[in-house]
């Protein structure tokens, strides 16, 4: 990996050089009702825009690769038949300016499952081929288990990876494209002393985790606790609203509908984007639901990020971002419900 | 000066491919006609489905077992088990109930309706470890239409199997499927039992579960290990009784195949509709031997 140094001042140029191009970054949206700042990822226009000073968005940034709707096919209807006409939605490439870690490594798990498998997903593989990733460090947030998930940091799925030094910016690069970029803007290797700061930063980092989760043998644990009353117990306390996989950055699960237009000679199919825990997620035609309980869409929820992942890719489907806990309404947090399911409170 | 970053477009090359690594096979669907239906009973409709471009249609090859996603625009598409010999190749045979949204449209489309057929998807039975073994074919119910395939596959080559048994289990005599071809069945030396839930005044035949046939069957020898296989399809309830009273007779789990059904969306591994904790039914099955099935929570 190759390491650069730039001052503060620099990066508002590096924007300007991208700036032809779409750029997608932090944005401060209002304040909630405890009046903290509420962020979001959204396209800016302006370097002034770009909230880098983020503490976590409230939505992950999976809406520019898995958009919560998308056209897959539309058809036009002949005299005889249809033709099908697809369209993969992109046509542009798009610059991420800021992105946490914990975000990099969803993009990154996500590849494992619809770009590296078979059958690769065409509709996000044309998003995802098409980011220049600007990563930036960020100090862990009461409600972050990323560490538990050894996801805190990045180590691919970027192109620029930016540690704050206090005034000035250190560099990993990992793609020729952002070398390129780096030698049109004034930077420098970095010094001994450079070195030494940013361990101290990154030391200081991983000590300042307070939510963690306990994962060893945790695949077992799941499968021995299956009957837990923990499961119940939560399962009482979910509404089954979906907020959880609304802001999840590795929720991909979706639903296919298909309608015709009013004219009827053009049809088209949608794919939104599902949740688990939502009541018609496994139910058939006929009626039957496979998992009719919410305990049972709530520990599938569990089971399918812990357990199943982990079993096809060894390494579970989360990145401790810890968006589900702060944005549910019944105060569900995956520390707790792993807690509890180990029998650990 | 400003860096134009460079567009990279994954379906140039290969835009509409039908080999499964390429992206561009993931919304490929094969245009087919619907060329014949004939009803089976008040809600089941047996479809034939043929390829249209007749080089697609040779080259459409799949294993008994298998599912194909069947596509009407505008009104959804839908996993189906094949329920033809794979001999036929793309001219297939689908048994479909009118039950939901896209089912009870396609009861009422007429012949010659285009659709697109994508796959085939999944697992199979596998009939070539099978051959030279006794055979043991259970279905209750809308089970029969993925035991029909395999069932076909084996009479074509009857040879090569030992003693076939066929045990079908419906609710009543007006919802048996395939009636028509009992006879063809057992002109192929097999033995075909048959059972209903509920008799009607002209049932003629066994009343009674598909339990009691197969207890019947298991009596006839000493045990079940060696030289048998069985394939059970139907309800989760019938799974539960009949797998355990195989695992009683001897046996072996890996010898037992069970064929799953859950909501698909896509039959490629994305949506996650069909998962089992994260065992995907359209890939890793929907063939299972019973051992994985037991390793499976909820799973039947």
């Amino acid at each position: 990996m190759i390491f650069k140094v730039f001052k503060k001042q620099e990066l508002a140029r590096l924007y300007e050089l991208l700036a032809v191009n779409i750029i997608v970054g932090p944005v401060n949206r209002g304040n909630d009702r405890n009046s903290n700042p509420l962020y979001d990822f959204d396209v800016v226009y302006d370097f002034d825009e770009l909230a880098l000073d983020y503490t976590q968005t409230m939505h992950s940034p999976k809406r520019f690769v898995l958009p919560y709707q998308e056209t897959l096919s539309s058809f036009v209807m002949t005299h005889d038949g249809w033709e099908k006409h697809v369209d993969l939605n992109v046509y542009k490439p798009l610059v991420f300016f800021g992105m946490h870690a914990c975000d990099i490594n969803a993009l990154n798990k996500l590849d494992l499952v619809l770009a590296q498998s078979t059958y690769p997903n065409p509709y996000y593989m044309g998003k995802r081929k098409n980011l220049f990733i600007i990563g930036l460090d960020c100090d862990p947030e009461p409600q972050c288990f990323c560490r538990s998930m050894g996801t805190d940091s990045a180590v691919h799925g970027f192109d620029l990876f930016l540690t704050d030094l206090g005034n000035k910016y250190f560099v990993e690069i990992l793609s020729a494209t952002a070398f390129d970029l780096l030698s049109q803007i004034s930077c420098k290797d970095p010094s001994a002393k450079d070195h030494a700061l940013y361990k101290q930063i990154t030391g200081k980092k991983s000590k300042g985790y307070t939510a963690a989760v306990e994962t060893s043998d945790l695949t077992k644990i799941l499968d021995l606790e299956f009957e837990s009353k923990a499961w119940d117990y939560w399962g009482d306390k979910c509404l089954s609203c979906g907020t959880c996989a609304n802001v999840c950055p590795t929720c991909y699960c979706y639903g296919v509908d298909e309608h015709i237009d009013l004219d009827l000679k053009h049809a088209g199919k949608t794919k939104s984007l599902h949740s688990c825990n939502l009541i018609d997620f496994a139910k058939v035609a006929g009626g039957h639901n496979f998992r009719p309980t919410s305990a049972s869409r709530l520990k599938y929820r569990y089971y399918h990020k812990h357990r199943g992942f982990v079993e096809a890719f060894e390494e579970p489907l989360c990145v401790g971002c810890g968006r589900c806990g702060a944005a549910c309404l019944a105060d569900i947090t995956p520390p707790a419900v792993i807690a509890s399911v180990r029998g650990e409170e | 000066m400003q860096n134009k970053l460079a567009f990279l477009d994954i379906l140039e090359k290969n835009p509409a491919s039908r080999r499964k690594e390429d992206p561009g096979s993931f919304e490929y669907t094969l245009p087919a006609e619907i060329t014949s239906i004939y009803p089976l009973t008040a809600t089941e409709k047996l479809y034939q489905i043929q390829i249209i471009d007749p080089i697609q249609r040779n080259d459409f090859s799949f294993r008994p077992g298998q599912f194909v996603m069947l596509e009407l625009p505008g009104i959804g598409e839908a996993p189906f088990s094949i329920s033809s010999s794979p001999v036929r190749h793309g001219d297939l045979e689908l048994c479909i109930r009118a039950v939901g949204n896209f089912t009870n449209f396609l009861d009422r489309v007429e012949r010659g309706t285009k659709v697109g057929v994508s796959g085939p998807f999944g697992t199979h039975f596998p009939l070539e470890k099978m051959q030279g073994n006794d055979l043991l074919l259970i279905g209750g119910g809308l089970g029969i239409v993925p035991l029909r395939s395999p069932l076909l596959s084996v009479l074509e080559n009857r040879s090569r199997y030992g003693r076939v048994d066929i045990m079908y289990g419906a609710k009543s005599p007006a919802e048996l499927l395939f009636t028509y071809q009992y006879e063809e069945w057992q002109r192929f030396d097999i033995n075909l039992g048959i059972t209903v839930d509920r008799a009607d005044k002209k049932w003629q035949g066994r009343t009674g579960l598909i339990t009691e046939l197969l207890k019947e069957r298991i009596n006839q020898t000493v045990s079940l290990r060696e030289n048998t296989y069985a394939i059970v399809c139907g309800p989760p309830v019938m799974f539960h009784f009949v797998c355990k009273m195989l695992t009683e007779a001897g046996l072996p789990m890996q010898k037992m195949f069970v064929s799953l059904e859950r909501r698909m969306h896509c039959g490629r591994g994305k949506c996650c509709r069909c998962n089992i904790g994260s065992t995907y039914t359209c890939l890793d099955g929907p063939v299972f031997d019973y051992w994985s099935v037991m390793n499976l929570k909820e799973a039947i």
